[in-house]
Formats: C-alpha cells, sequence, structure tokens
C-alpha cells in the first residue's frame, strides 16, 4: 500500500522543483502582466495603488502612431531576415553537402556568432559601420567610394540592423538543413540519379520537398526568435534614427524605463505575446500533423508489406 | 558509393568555402585585434594589421584584478572586474540549479503517466517563447514589491533558472526517451530506488545531453543583458549591462571597451570549440522536436 503510494508520488516528486519555480518566476509574472495591462501604473507605485482603466490600454495603442510603426517595423525585420536566412542557409547547405575532410571544423566557426553574446555581436558591428574609424567605410575610402551613413540614415539603419541578424543566424538554417540533407533516404536519391534528374531537378523535385518539414520548423523557430531580438538592435542604434529600427520588443522596454508607463508596457508585450503564442501552436499543430502523416504512411506501408508476403 | 561525391570540388568551391569562414569569423577577429591595439591605432588612417600589439586595453579593464597596478592606468575603475565576478557567480550557478531540476522534470514527463502530465509539457511548451522584453515589466515589479529581492545575484539566478528550464526540460527530454528502458528496470530488479535509478543510471547516459543543455543555459544566463539591466544595482552589475553603460553616443573608448567584449566572448567560444559536437546534436534535437 505505502509502495504503491510512494510510485504514484514519484512523478510529483520529480516535478515539484521546476514546476515550482516555473509557477514562482514565470506563470506568476505572466499573469501579473496581463492583470498590469489593465492598470495605469508608473513604476514609483505598488500595484495595488495603480488605477484601474480595463482596457484603455489596449484601445489606446490601436492608435497610437508609434506602436504602428514599431509593429510594421519588427513584422518587415522578422520577415526579411528569416527569408534571407531561409534562401542563403538552405544553398549554401545544398552546396556543401559533401564528404568533406575539415567540414566540422568549418560548423564549429559558423557557430560562433551565435554562441556570443548578442551585445557583443552589437559592438562588433557598431565598431564596423562606424563612420570614419569602422571597417566598411575604411574600406570603402580605400576604394574612392563616399562614406556610408550606416547607422545614422533610416533606411541604411534597418539595412545594418538585418545585415548584422543575417551573420548572426544564417549558420543556424545552415546547420540544420545540413542535418536534415544527410539524412535523407538516400534510396530516393540514388532512384533519381539513375532515372538520369540532373542536380537541379534533384534539388527541386526530391531534396527540397522532403526537407520542407524540418525547414518549416526551422524557419518557424527562427520567425519566434526574430520577435526576440533586442540587444543587437539596442546596443547598434537604439532604435533610432527616428523610429526606424524600434522594434516591438526596444520599444516594449523603453515604454517601461524611459516613459514609465507600466500598464502601456504590459499591455504591448501582451500583443507580441499574442503573436508568438499564434506562431508557436502553429509550429506545434505542425509537427503534430507531420508525425501523424508519417504513422499513416508507415502503417500503410506496412499494411502493403503484409499482403505481399500473404499472396 | 556514388559518383557525384567522388568528383573532385573545383577551385571555386574552395574559393566559397574560404570566403564563408572570413565572413563568419571575421568580425569576431576584427574585435580582438582592436581590442590588442592602442586608441592611436584605431584612429589612424593607414591603420591596418601593421601595429603593435598590446594588453593595455585588458589591463584597463581588470585593473581592480591584477596582482600589480599598471603604470598607464591613472583612475582604476573597478565596474569591470566586479561584473566579471558577478557574471560568473550567476552564470555558473543558474545553470547548474536549471540542470539539476530540469533534468528530473524532463524525466518525469518521459517516463512517468500522471495526472497532469499533459498539462505540464504544454506549458513547458508555451512558456518557451515568452521573450526577456515581455517579462520586464511583471518581474521588475514583483522582484521589488513582493520578493524584495531586485538589485540582489539571486534575484537574477531565479528569473534565469526559470527562464531556460522550458528549453531544458524540452530538450532533454528526446535525450532521455532514447535510454533503454531494460536499464531501469535492471536498476529496480536490483533494489534501486527511483531517485537512485535516476542519479545512478540514468543521469550517466545522458551526459552528452546535459552537455549540450548546460552549453545553452550557460551561454543564455552569460550573455543576457535585459533583465539583468532591470534587477541589478551597482554591486550586481553583470558584464553585458556594464558594456550597454560604458556605450555612450560621443567619445567611446573603442580600445577598452573591444577588450572587455572579448573577455565576455572567451567562454562561449571555448565551449564551442570543445564541444562543438554536443551544440549541434542539441541544436537539432531542440529543433527537429520542435
Amino acid at each position: 500500500m505505502s509502495i504503491q503510494r510512494a510510485s504514484r508520488l514519484t512523478p510529483y516528486v520529480f516535478l515539484a522543483p521546476a514546476a515550482a519555480v516555473m509557477a514562482i518566476a514565470l506563470l506568476y509574472p505572466v499573469c501579473y502582466m496581463i492583470y498590469a495591462s489593465f492598470l495605469d501604473w508608473n513604476p514609483s507605485q505598488r500595484i495595488g495603488e495603480a488605477d484601474w482603466i480595463g482596457l484603455r490600454n489596449y484601445i489606446n495603442l490601436l492608435s497610437d502612431e508609434s506602436f504602428h510603426e514599431s509593429f510594421w517595423v519588427t513584422l518587415k525585420f522578422a520577415a526579411l531576415v528569416v527569408g534571407a536566412e531561409m534562401v542563403i542557409g538552405v544553398g549554401l547547405a545544398l552546396i556543401l553537402d559533401r564528404k568533406l575532410r575539415g567540414m566540422s571544423v568549418l560548423r564549429t566557426i559558423f557557430i560562433l556568432p551565435m554562441m556570443i553574446a548578442p551585445i557583443v555581436v552589437g559592438l562588433v558591428w557598431r565598431y564596423m559601420y562606424h563612420p570614419t574609424v569602422g571597417l566598411f567605410n575604411r574600406t570603402l575610402a580605400d576604394i574612392g567610394v563616399s562614406p556610408v551613413p550606416w547607422l545614422s540614415d533610416g533606411d541604411w539603419a534597418f539595412a545594418s540592423v538585418v545585415i548584422a541578424d543575417v551573420w548572426q543566424w544564417t549558420p543556424f538554417i545552415f546547420i540544420l538543413s545540413l542535418a536534415a540533407l544527410q539524412s535523407l533516404p538516400q534510396s530516393a536519391l540514388e532512384a533519381s540519379r539513375i532515372d538520369g534528374a540532373s542536380g537541379w531537378q534533384q534539388i527541386w523535385h526530391i531534396k527540397l520537398p522532403l526537407m520542407m518539414p524540418v525547414l518549416v520548423v526551422t524557419g518557424l523557430l527562427r520567425l519566434i526568435d526574430a520577435f526576440k531580438v533586442l540587444e543587437v538592435i539596442l546596443v547598434l542604434t537604439n532604435g533610432g534614427p527616428g523610429l526606424s529600427t524600434e522594434i516591438l520588443a526596444l520599444r516594449i522596454s523603453r515604454t517601461a524605463s524611459e516613459f514609465r508607463e507600466l500598464g502601456y508596457a504590459a499591455a504591448m508585450a501582451n500583443y507580441l505575446l499574442i503573436l508568438l503564442m499564434v506562431l508557436t501552436l502553429g509550429m506545434y499543430f505542425y509537427n503534430k500533423v507531420i508525425e501523424a502523416r508519417a504513422v499513416r504512411l508507415r502503417k500503410a506501408a506496412a499494411a502493403a508489406a503484409a499482403k505481399e508476403e500473404g499472396a | 558509393m556514388s559518383v557525384g561525391l567522388d568528383k573532385r570540388p573545383n577551385p571555386a568551391f574552395y574559393a566559397l568555402l574560404v570566403a564563408l569562414i572570413l565572413m563568419s569569423a571575421g568580425p569576431i577577429a576584427v574585435m580582438i585585434i582592436t581590442s590588442l591595439k592602442l586608441n592611436v591605432d584605431i584612429m589612424s588612417e593607414t591603420a591596418g594589421l601593421l601595429f603593435v600589439p598590446t594588453v593595455q586595453n585588458y589591463e584597463t579593464a581588470l585593473c581592480n584584478m591584477l596582482w600589480y597596478e599598471p603604470a598607464h592606468v591613472d583612475y582604476c575603475d573597478p565596474t569591470f572586474g566586479r561584473a566579471l565576478v558577478n557574471s560568473l557567480i550567476i552564470a555558473i550557478v543558474s545553470t547548474a540549479i536549471t540542470l539539476v531540476i530540469g533534468c528530473m522534470a524532463a524525466y518525469a514527463l518521459v517516463r512517468f503517466r500522471f495526472l497532469g502530465r499533459d498539462a505540464m509539457s504544454m506549458t513547458t511548451l508555451l512558456m518557451r517563447m515568452v521573450p526577456p522584453a515581455v517579462l520586464l515589466v511583471p518581474v521588475f515589479g514583483i522582484w521589488t514589491f513582493q520578493f524584495g529581492i531586485d538589485g540582489t545575484r539571486s534575484g537574477i539566478i531565479l528569473v534565469y533558472v526559470a527562464m531556460n528550464l522550458p528549453f531544458v526540460i524540452w530538450i532533454l527530454q528526446s535525450f532521455i526517451v532514447q535510454v533503454p528502458i531494460q536499464l531501469e528496470e535492471a536498476a529496480r530488479m536490483d533494489g534501486a530506488g527511483p531517485l537512485q535509478t535516476f542519479f545512478l543510471v540514468v543521469l550517466p547516459v545522458i551526459k552528452p545531453g546535459l552537455a549540450a543543455a548546460a552549453i545553452f543555459t550557460f551561454r543564455i544566463a552569460w550573455n543576457e543583458f535585459l533583465l539583468a539591466n532591470a534587477l541589478s544595482d551597482r554591486s550586481s552589475r553583470t558584464v553585458p549591462v556594464t558594456i550597454v553603460n560604458s556605450l555612450t553616443e560621443y567619445d567611446i573608448d573603442w580600445g577598452v571597451i573591444m577588450a572587455t567584449g572579448t573577455l565576455l566572448a572567451i567562454p562561449p567560444i571555448i565551449f564551442t570549440f570543445i564541444a562543438s559536437r554536443q551544440i549541434i546534436t542539441g541544436m537539432t534535437a531542440g529543433a527537429v522536436k520542435g
């Protein structure tokens, strides 16, 4: 009896510490934030002293020009960055998918940019973009081209931020698609080669379709992360010039710390959270569908094999 | 095996490889080289790779931790040295805690069927996407007014552990699933309790997974800026916070700041070179498992 109870309690014993920490420091803050988004609250007040203003924060946000601007900047940034990274990353994986002696060294070098701190990435790129001492403008000056206002002009600043992110995260896509490529069924590739498919045909009709599940998940993961990017942009431009690079995460942190409107920042954070939740659930269900299809295919194959044996 | 793979790649292929290596490692090299330059060399028009390397910038940054007094430092600013100690303590302690309780939770989710299991894995999945910017407001409010742990290292450690747990649980699940159940059954036959089975049988088998999870957790705790900035005070600041603070609009001391950046980048770089295989395995597992 007591042994039975002990074994039934076992999973809860294992879960308890993690569940407790996540409840205190993750779930509770998120609920707290949802509550705070209905308040007019500044950092010098305790939360109990703040006024309840219902949905006004949310409604004000809908007509807030600069919120629109940073929402648009965020979408543009995420779409551009993920698009560019997918094309370059998958392209490189297709090109470099060969048996090379130094491949592991190569991959090690490629993952360096995403291992070092985003703050450091921002720092390095800010130095290279520097108008006078920076590497880029120096090189341009050496070949006689007039200097580029990398971080001081709105459009250039946006491009610079995108370039820095593409530098940092393309290797992620590259490594995952390389892994996917190398685990493709050799028989399909072999068969298509015997049938005389050219390199391009193989890529279009066999490799890419077979890699699709992994590519979709990788792209969604990157998309979710692209909405979270903050530090690199903070160091590079701090959202400027104007609002040209002020992505949502940065706007939330500035609303909280500079404009001291915690309720407003919380409402903004909630909009971001809803967006991310939709993407995450989309990824989750996509995975489920793919898994279900794989199971169905395996079953069909097994049934076919059984039939053949019977015949 | 196949014709295509045996063909010798042409020179353009190697040129592409070299270009890629230069592109990905170049900016990091630029940082390290700049950190070894005097400001005179950084500013000079003709500067390039021709300069006398110096460790002066590092001496300035670490002046209060050296056993000698560098001659060129007039006023020693202890901010960075202190931040380095804070960063080390915070990153190591939070990584250790996250790993221990994270792998216990992952084990429970994989090996047991119990009430609340689905709710727990769903929560883990959803919490994985919460960005630090979203946690900023509530964590600041709660830590300051309710827990009274703002400005302390333990406050920062608590939020890092919570933030990393969902990811660690997720990634370790995929490693624990692969442990043959017969191993655990054998241990139980021999009279081991569930905790013993877990710590003495399961943990040693999933060491590669633990290594990957440890590196990812350490990396986030070591690199994080936003929450550390909101929760720390003068005495508990971490390195990323001090770096951002010293980045003013004008008149940046590039040599010293690149030295601090290099010091911040060194631990992740070392991990990458030691354990790139585990990192890549972890990355793949984390992505494929969604």
